[in-house]
């Protein structure tokens, strides 16, 4: 009996193998992707990585106007997402099961946050580029636009684990929606509502990099402008200067995380 | 007998919140980010925006997109053919990173590697998670040249810093019984890994990978639109920045909406059955 299992278990294994290394194949000549060409040039990128992104005296003269495009992309990340999730807190309470108000409007708040969250973001600047131009608030909308998605998702989630015993308790007594709402899920959740919120500015400084490439704003813009005209240094301290940023904030959120989860 | 260690308000209520260093640190965030929007809409540089007249525009341009979708540079099967390729770019990425991604995070969980080795993996893929995927593919594309090999080694690197980091904490959760077992049978290392590591976490390693494929949907897309990758995301770029034709682009959101939700069903069907939890 466990032999057969076993057995079975074995087979289907190597199908699924099979099947894999199939697709695999088909992908590499669908996107024309050549492994061996791809091995081989790594290690020749990584060297050219290594002597031609050095940062240099006369590319620091550029760090003053790079900071400043640094401090706005940290800006509009910071404000894409503190923004959407105001809104989305409302669609989270919307949504959820526990705090809804009733199916249809549940049913309204997770198709927006679908639409908004699955229709990526690169799409989203470009729509939005045609018409708001190339500024700050091309980029700040289309970060804001899929932070409400994702931040939906998970508050939904969030009410909907934390809060189902006491939520009923407090309709038990008589309290108001206003009240249930105040008393019971904002503090049981917000520890964890805070976390995500950390976790979006985190990604969305990532993205704002590449909505700054398609939009023409903050950082991104920067790295573009460097890269095409093939000025490698400044490229590099461009590099150096997200990756600072980026491993700051994640370990100042990480501070947060500890103290208040 | 009193009880000495009721606080009360100035005008002798009792108060009932107790105040913690965490409390406090939650307030301070959330004021702190409030502040920050604030000066953040203070110092946006609003060159040339006609907010009203803008956001009409919006309007009547996302209309035309999703009211009057159409093709109309390439034909149905070379749309579905281009989404094809994002989808080989995704899962090139993915499955490439996953076979990588399982060596490292053998040797980056701390149940089965060293302290040290564990530390420094965990720290490069901190680094490489730092940049974005979309700076890796446009480095990569200088020196190997614009194209699939450059877009998926840059994917590549970002889908290892994130499976690492899930697979790690899977092999964390096995049953430090069942590698003590294995361990007392005189297994050496590799045999614990393929015999008792492996099939008991299979399941949720497919997992991870399937919700990384996902993502690598997404970023595939990207790619495609701002580092030259090909795929449906180039063909956005193209309708939206060179032939401004709002039907194509309608049509084609449309195409990779469909596909993001149909990935999505099913990683979240996945998600309830192996992290109920979560």
């Amino acid at each position: 009996m466990n032999d057969i299992m076993i057995r079975k278990r074995k087979w289907q294994f190597t199908i699924f193998l099979i099947i894999m290394i199939a697709a695999t194949y088909a992908s590499s000549i669908i996107t024309d992707f050549n492994a061996l060409h791809g091995i081989t040039t790594f290690p020749a990128a990584l060297y050219w990585i290594f002597s031609n992104m050095l940062i240099s005296q006369e590319t620091l003269t550029r760090l003053p106007s790079i900071l400043d495009k640094l401090l706005e992309t940290i800006f509009m990340s910071i404000a894409a997402t503190t923004t959407a999730a105001v809104i989305s807190m409302f669609l989270g309470l919307m949504g959820s099961t526990t705090t809804r108000v009733n199916r249809a409007f549940s049913s309204l708040a997770r198709f927006t946050a679908s639409i908004s969250r699955n229709i990526p973001v690169v799409a989203w600047a470009l729509i939005l580029l045609l018409s708001f131009g190339q500024n700050s608030l091309t980029g700040y909308l289309a970060l804001f636009v899929g932070s409400i998605g994702f931040l939906t998702r998970v508050f939904i989630e969030t009410i909907d684990e934390a809060s189902q015993s006491s939520v009923e308790a407090l309709r038990a007594t008589g309290a108001t929606y206003f009240q249930i709402v105040n008393k019971a899920v904002i503090p049981q959740c917000l520890p964890l509502l805070i976390s995500w919120i950390l976790f979006m500015i985190e990604t969305n400084i990532r993205s704002a990099t590449l909505v700054g490439i398609l939009t023409g704003t903050g950082i991104g813009y920067t790295f573009d402008l460097y890269y095409k005209s093939m000025n490698y240094n400044v490229v590099a301290l461009v590099t150096f200067s997200i990756v600072i940023t980026v491993i700051i904030i994640e370990l100042l959120s990480n501070y947060i995380r500890k103290v208040i989860l | 007998m009193e009880v000495a260690n009721i606080r009360r308000k100035r005008d002798g209520r009792i108060t009932i919140k107790a105040g913690s260093k965490a409390e406090a640190l939650m307030v301070s965030t959330l004021m702190i980010l409030a502040v920050l929007t604030m000066i953040g809409f203070l110092l946006f540089d609003y060159s040339g925006l006609e907010l009203k007249k803008a956001i009409s525009e919006t309007g009547n341009n996302l209309k035309t997109m999703f009211l009057e979708p159409a093709l109309t540079h390439f034909s149905w099967g070379e749309a579905i053919y281009q989404v094809g390729i994002t989808v080989g770019l995704a899962f090139l990425a993915t499955v490439l990173g996953a076979v990588i991604s399982i060596f490292l995070a053998l040797f980056a969980a701390t149940n089965l590697s060293n302290e040290w080795v564990s530390k420094v993996i965990r720290i490069f893929v901190a680094v490489i998670r730092a940049v974005p995927t979309v700076l890796w593919v446009l480095i990569f594309a200088i020196a190997a040249g614009l194209g699939s090999e450059a877009a998926i080694i840059g994917m590549l690197f970002h889908s290892i810093a994130y499976l690492v980091k899930a697979y790690s904490e899977v092999f964390e959760e096995v049953d430090e019984g069942t590698l003590e077992a294995l361990r007392a049978t005189g297994s050496n290392w590799w045999h614990i890994v393929m015999h008792g590591v492996i099939p008991s976490t299979l399941t949720y390693l497919m997992s991870w990978t399937f919700l990384r494929f996902e993502i690598n949907f997404s970023v595939a897309v990207a790619m495609g639109a701002a580092a030259g990758a090909g795929g449906i995301g180039f063909e956005l770029f193209m309708a939206s920045g060179f032939y401004f034709d709002l039907r194509e682009v309608g049509m084609i959101t449309y195409a990779i909406l469909v596909v993001a939700i149909i990935l999505e069903i099913i990683s979240t069907r996945l998600k309830n059955r192996y992290f109920p939890s979560q």
